[in-house]
C-alpha cells in the first residue's frame, strides 16, 4: 500500500506526516510532532481541550483525521507566545486576572480566544461568553476567562 | 529571641546570589499580608503548554495498560476466561493472584480489593489487568478475555440496604418536646443525586520500575502520601521502595483524593509484571464510569418555630448512599450530619445520619464533603419556614444566624470567627436581595393579574446562608500531625518543602508569598519543591480546604523558625545574611509538625465539642429565569460572599469562589447521573453535562475576613465554602420565580413543570402568618397522605397531565421511566463498553 505523505504547518512551521489518513489531528500533534501542549478531555468534542486552529477556523483536533489538514495551517498554544521568555498580549491577561487555574483546559481556550480576537469582533462579555461556549472549564466559573478575553481585546 | 527587620537598609551586596529583598517594615509584617499580589507560579507553564501533566511525559518503552472491569453490579466471579487462540505472550495479564501484598485499597475500612478476587460488588468494578507494547495488541486482547460469573441479588436503594458503613448522632435534647411546643412544624424530604468531579483532565498514572524492586509512579492526583501508603501495602514494598510523583494536575475537586491510589495499584502491578513502565490513562468514558462520585443521599426535615419567628427544633434524618465500598464514606456523612442544622441557633437539634451500602460504583470525596447535600436542605426547611411565616427569607436568617457566644449542636462554643451574619448582609445588600424580591413580586402578581399578556418567562431571586468546619473533622488534624518544612539550601536559596499539591487552586502560589513575607525575601526568591515523596514530608492531604489553613500555618511557623535561626547566628536580617550564613554553616532545614489549636477538643466517642476549629461562613444571592411553557432555568447570576478568614492572595481566591459556585448551579440545575441496574447511563461527556460560558451566570465574589487566632495567618480555607451554598439559593430563586419548591436536585425542567403542575391542582402554599400548630408538608404535596411524601416511586399520573410531564405531581422523585439520554443506551447484559486504553505517547 502507497503510504500518503500529508503536508501542512504547525505554527508556521512545515510539517510532513507519513501517518494513517484517519489518524486524529491531536495524535498527530502529540505524538507524531510531541506538541503536547494540546490536551484530551473527552476525545468526543464536547470540552474543547484539544481546540487549535485550522486555518484560522477553531477545531477540536480530536474530531479531525490529518486528511483533513492537508495542505493547512495548523496553530497551537505553542505558537502563541512571542518568544521563550515573552507572553503574549492574551497569555499575559489570562496570567494577571487568574484566568488559568488547573489549567488543562486553558490551551484550548487560549485558541478560541485567539480565534474571537482574531475576527475582530466588538468584544462584549456576551460576545466573549459566545466565542468560548464550545471549551469547557471546571474551575474558573469563567469569570475571570472573560475577564482575560476582554483585557486582551482592549488596545494597548 | 526577636530579630526584627530594619526599614531602609540598602540592597545586598551584587555578588551575593539572592535577589533583592522586600523591604518590609517591622510593623507591616503581619502574617498573611500580601506585599504585592504575586502571578501564578506556574501560571507561565500552563499558558504556554510548556506544563507537563501525566499523559504529556514521555517514559522510552512504555507499555499501555487496561482495565477489565465487571458488566454487572452484584455477581460471583467464577473465572477468567483468555481466549487460546490469542497469543498471550506478547501481552502480560494481571488478576487477584498476582498481588504480591494485601489486595486491599482503603483509607478507612479494609473492604475494597484492588481486583475483585471472587465477588464483584458493583458495576465497572476493576477485575483483571492488561498491558501491551502498543495499542492495537492491547485493543486485541481485550477482546480476547471474558469474565464468568454468576449473577447474585443486588440492593440499588439505600433505603432497602441492610448494609451499613457508619451512623453518627448530634444533639441529645427532647426533639420531641420542643417540636410539640412549636407553632409551626415544617417538614420535608429531600434528595440529591450523584454529581460527578468532571476534572477536564481524567485519571492518569504512569508506573515505572525501580531498580530497587519497588516502583515509582507519576500521575495526576492530590494526595501523595494516600497513594504511597496504599502501594505499600498492596506491593509490600518498604517506603523507600516507594516514590510518588504528582505530576502538574488538571483539576481535582475531591475526585483525585481516593481514586488514584487504586490506579497507581494498577499500573505498579503491570509495571512490575512486564518490567517496563506502564501507562494508564483513561479516557473520560471509563473515567465517569468507575470513578468516585458525590454521595446522594436522602435527608428528611423538621423544623419547629414560634409565631414570632423563634426557632425552637430541628430534626434531621440522613441516608447517604455510599455505594459498594467504604472509601470515604464515614467521613463524608460525618461531615454531612455535623452540618446538617446549617449555621442557626437552635435550643433542641437533633441529627441522625446512617449510610448504607448499595452495588454501585463506591462515592467519595467532592468539594463540599457531605455539607452541600445537607445544608441544601438546610436552607430549604429555612426558606420554606420564612414563607409559612410570611416573613422575608432574609429576616429570618438575621434571626438565626449563629453569632460569637452561640453554641453549636455539638456543644461548640463559637468564641471567634463567626462570620455568618456579615456574609449575609453582604451578599443581601450586593445584590439589592429585597429589592429585587418585590420586583420578582410585582412581576408575580402581574402575570397573576393579566394572563393575556403574560410572559412565560418569570424571574426570581433567591437567597442562601451556610458554614463549613475548617481543616479536618473532630481530632483528624490531630492525627495526622502533619509536617511542612522550609529550608535554606547550600547556595543560600529557600525552599519549601511540603506535600500539598496545586491543582488550580493555587498552592504553589500561596506558599512562596507566606513564605517570602516572613523571611523579609522577594516572592520569586522562594522555590518550591516538587510533591514528590521521596523529597517532601508528609504534609497531610491536600483536602478539606485545608491546605490554606493548616499547612500555610506550619509553613508560615517554618519560615519564622528559620529566620530566627539566621539571624541569631548572624546578627543580621535573613534576607542580607542567608548566603553567608548557608556558606558558612551548610544547609539548614526547619521542620515544622501540626500542634493542636489550642482549647480545641473533640469526643470522637460521643461526637461532642469542637466539631472544628473555627468554621468558614457562605451566602449567595442567585436572580433566575424560568420558562414557565419549557420549565428551563437560566441562572442569570450569583453574588457570592465568603468568610476565608484572610484572603492570602484575593484573585486566587474569587477563583474559587466562582468555580465552586458554578459547580453548584450546575447541581441545581443540570448535573445528573441516571442509573439503570447499578449502572451508569449517562456515562461521557455527552450526557452528563456541565455548564458552558452560556450557561455560566454572572458571578460577583465578596471576600469576608473574619480571621482565626489560631492559624498565625488567619486563613481558614476556601475551597468547599462556595459549593454549599449555590444550589439552595438557586432553588429558592426557581421557587420565586414558579410558587413551587423542587424537593429534589437537580431541579430539571421535567421536575419544575411536574411540580408546576401539582400546583395547580393542589392548596396554594400558605401565604401569610399561620395558625397555631400548623403543619407545613411538602409544596405540591399539599392534600396528599403521608405515603406519596416519603415514596420515591411513581405515583398515578394526574388525570389529564401534560405530555412532557410524564411524572407525577408534586416535586419529588419524578423520576422518568425513560431515559431521555440522546446516546443510544446499552442494556446491561450487553458486551462491556471500550474502557480507555490510554491515548498518550
Amino acid at each position: 500500500m502507497t503510504e500518503v505523505v500529508y503536508r501542512f504547518t504547525v505554527n508556521g512551521q512545515p510539517v510532513e506526516l507519513a501517518v494513517p489518513g484517519m489518524r486524529r489531528l491531536l495524535d498527530a500533534l502529540r505524538e507524531d510532532l510531541a506538541l503536547t501542549g494540546t490536551k484530551e478531555g473527552c476525545g468526543e468534542g464536547e470540552c474543547g481541550a484539544c481546540s487549535v486552529l485550522v486555518d484560522g477556523a477553531v477545531v477540536d483536533a480530536c474530531l479531525v483525521p490529518v486528511c483533513q489538514v492537508d495542505g493547512s495551517d495548523v496553530r497551537t498554544v505553542e505558537g502563541l507566545a512571542t518568544g521563550p521568555e515573552a507572553l503574549s498580549p492574551l497569555q499575559e491577561a489570562f496570567l494577571e486576572t487568574g484566568g488559568a487555574q488547573c489549567g488543562i483546559c486553558t490551551p484550548g481556550m487560549l485558541m478560541a480566544a485567539r480565534a474571537f480576537l482574531d475576527d475582530g469582533a466588538e468584544p462584549t462579555e456576551d460576545a466573549i461568553r459566545e466565542a468560548i461556549a464550545g471549551n469547557l472549564c471546571r474551575c474558573t466559573g469563567y469569570t475571570k476567562i472573560i475577564d482575560a478575553i476582554a483585557m486582551a481585546a482592549r488596545p494597548a | 529571641m526577636t530579630v526584627t527587620t530594619r526599614p531602609g537598609r540598602s540592597a545586598p551586596s551584587p555578588t551575593l546570589d539572592v535577589p533583592a529583598p522586600l523591604v518590609v517594615p517591622a510593623d507591616e509584617t503581619r502574617p498573611g499580608r500580601a506585599t504585592g499580589l504575586p502571578k501564578r507560579r506556574e501560571g507561565p507553564e500552563k499558558l504556554t503548554g510548556v506544563a507537563k501533566y501525566a499523559d504529556d511525559l514521555v517514559f522510552p518503552g512504555a507499555w499501555y495498560g487496561a482495565t477489565i472491569r465487571s458488566t454487572e453490579a452484584h455477581a460471583r466471579l467464577l473465572g477468567i476466561d483468555l481466549d487460546p487462540s490469542f497469543d498471550w505472550s506478547r501481552v502480560v495479564v494481571v488478576t487477584a493472584k498476582d498481588i504480591p501484598g494485601e489486595n486491599i485499597v482503603s483509607l478507612i475500612s479494609d473492604d475494597q480489593p484492588a481486583l475483585a478476587a471472587d465477588e464483584i460488588r458493583h458495576h465497572a468494578e476493576p477485575v483483571a489487568l492488561l498491558a501491551a507494547p502498543d495499542r492495537s495488541t492491547l485493543r486485541e486482547a481485550k477482546r480476547r478475555i471474558r469474565l464468568r460469573t454468576e449473577p447474585l441479588p443486588a440492593v440499588f436503594d439505600p433505603l432497602e440496604s441492610d448494609q451499613e458503613f457508619a451512623h453518627f448522632q448530634v444533639g441529645e435534647g427532647d426533639v420531641e418536646a420542643a417540636l410539640a411546643a412549636a407553632d409551626v412544624v415544617v417538614e420535608g424530604e429531600y434528595r440529591v443525586g450523584h454529581q460527578e468531579q468532571l476534572y477536564i483532565e481524567n485519571q492518569a498514572m504512569i508506573a515505572v520500575p525501580r531498580e530497587d524492586g519497588g516502583v515509582t509512579v507519576h500521575g495526576s492526583l492530590q494526595c501523595p502520601y494516600y497513594i504511597h501508603k496504599a502501594l505499600k501495602r498492596a506491593l509490600a514494598l518498604d517506603g523507600d521502595q516507594t516514590v510518588v510523583v504528582q505530576a502538574e494536575t488538571g483539576g481535582g475537586f475531591g475526585g483525585k483524593e481516593e481514586y488514584p491510589s487504586i490506579l497507581a495499584i494498577h499500573a505498579a502491578l503491570l509495571a512490575r509484571k512486564c518490567g517496563k513502565p506502564v501507562r494508564m490513562i483513561y479516557d473520560r468514558h471509563e473515567d465517569l464510569a468507575a470513578t468516585t462520585k458525590r454521595h446522594p443521599a436522602i435527608v428528611r426535615y423538621r423544623t419547629g418555630v414560634k409565631r414570632d419567628g423563634t426557632l425552637l427544633a430541628q430534626d434531621v434524618e440522613l441516608i447517604m448512599d455510599g455505594g459498594a465500598y467504604c472509601t470515604l464514606t464515614p467521613v463524608v456523612l460525618s461531615r454531612g450530619t455535623l452540618h446538617a442544622g446549617g449555621p442557626y441557633r437552635c435550643p433542641d437539634t437533633r441529627i441522625r445520619g446512617r449510610a448504607m451500602a448499595t452495588n454501585t460504583p463506591p462515592n467519595g470525596a467532592f468539594r463540599g464533603f457531605g455539607a452541600p447535600q445537607t445544608e441544601f436542605a438546610a436552607e430549604m426547611q429555612v426558606n420554606r419556614a420564612a414563607e409559612a411565616l410570611g416573613v422575608s427569607p432574609l429576616e429570618l436568617r438575621r434571626m438565626w444566624v449563629y453569632r460569637e457566644g452561640d453554641t453549636t449542636p455539638t456543644g461548640q462554643e463559637l468564641r471567634e470567627s463567626v462570620g455568618g451574619e456579615e456574609v449575609l448582609e453582604r451578599a443581601a445588600e450586593a445584590s439589592g436581595f429585597e429589592r429585587l424580591r418585590t420586583q420578582t413580586r410585582l412581576a408575580r402578581e402581574a402575570r397573576a393579574s393579566d394572563r393575556g399578556a403574560r410572559s412565560t418567562r418569570m424571574p426570581g431571586i433567591g437567597l442562601a446562608l451556610a458554614w463549613h468546619g475548617a481543616g479536618f473533622t473532630g481530632s483528624g488534624e490531630v492525627k495526622l500531625a502533619s509536617v511542612a518544612s522550609v529550608e535554606l539550601t547550600a547556595d543560600g536559596s529557600v525552599r519549601i518543602l511540603t506535600a500539598s499539591t496545586e491543582m488550580g487552586q493555587g498552592t504553589k502560589t500561596i506558599f512562596p508569598q507566606l513564605v517570602a513575607e516572613q523571611l523579609g525575601v522577594a516572592y520569586e526568591a522562594v522555590a518550591i519543591a516538587p510533591q514528590d515523596t521521596s523529597i517532601v514530608p508528609d504534609s497531610g492531604p491536600t483536602v478539606a480546604s485545608r491546605t490554606a489553613m493548616v499547612v500555610g500555618g506550619l509553613v508560615i511557623r517554618a519560615a519564622q523558625r528559620l529566620r530566627q535561626q539566621v539571624e541569631h547566628a548572624t546578627g543580621r536580617p535573613f534576607a542580607e545574611s542567608a548566603v553567608d550564613f548557608a556558606r558558612e554553616h551548610g544547609p539548614l532545614r526547619v521542620d515544622e509538625r501540626f500542634e493542636p489549636y489550642p482549647g480545641v477538643h473533640f469526643d470522637d466517642e460521643r461526637y461532642r465539642g469542637d466539631a472544628y476549629p473555627c468554621y468558614g461562613w457562605a451566602a449567595a444571592v442567585a436572580e433566575v429565569d424560568v420558562d414557565t411553557d419549557t420549565g428551563e432555568v437560566t441562572v442569570r447570576s450569583v453574588v457570592a460572599a465568603d468568610d476565608v478568614g484572610k484572603a492570602i492572595h484575593p484573585i486566587l481566591a474569587e477563583g474559587q469562589v466562582e468555580g465552586g459556585t458554578l459547580q453548584a448551579v450546575g447541581y441545581a440545575t443540570i448535573e445528573e447521573i441516571k442509573l439503570d441496574n447499578g449502572r451508569y447511563l449517562n456515562d461521557r461527556l455527552a450526557t452528563y453535562i456541565i455548564p458552558t460560558s452560556l450557561d455560566a451566570p454572572r458571578i460577583t465574589a465578596i471576600l469576608v475576613e473574619k480571621p482565626f487566632s489560631g492559624a498565625p495567618h488567619g486563613a481558614k480555607g476556601v475551597g468547599e465554602l462556595p459549593m454549599d451554598v449555590g444550589a439552595p439559593a438557586v432553588v429558592a430563586a426557581i421557587h420565586d420565580a414558579t410558587g413551587v419548591w423542587i424537593h429534589e436536585l437537580p431541579a430539571t425542567p421535567e421536575r419544575i413543570l411536574a411540580a408546576m403542575a401539582g400546583v395547580g391542582t393542589a392548596q396554594p402554599a400558605p401565604a401569610g402568618p399561620v395558625e397555631p400548630g400548623t403543619l407545613i408538608g411538602q409544596a405540591g404535596h399539599a392534600g396528599r397522605g403521608p405515603e406519596a411524601e416519603t415514596s420515591s416511586g411513581t405515583p398515578d399520573a394526574p388525570p389529564g397531565a401534560e405530555p412532557n410531564t410524564e411524572a407525577p405531581v408534586g416535586g419529588l422523585d419524578p423520576r422518568p421511566e425513560a431515559l431521555t439520554d440522546p446516546e443510544p443506551l446499552r442494556a446491561p447484559t450487553d458486551p462491556p463498553q471500550r474502557w480507555g486504553e490510554d491515548g498518550g505517547g
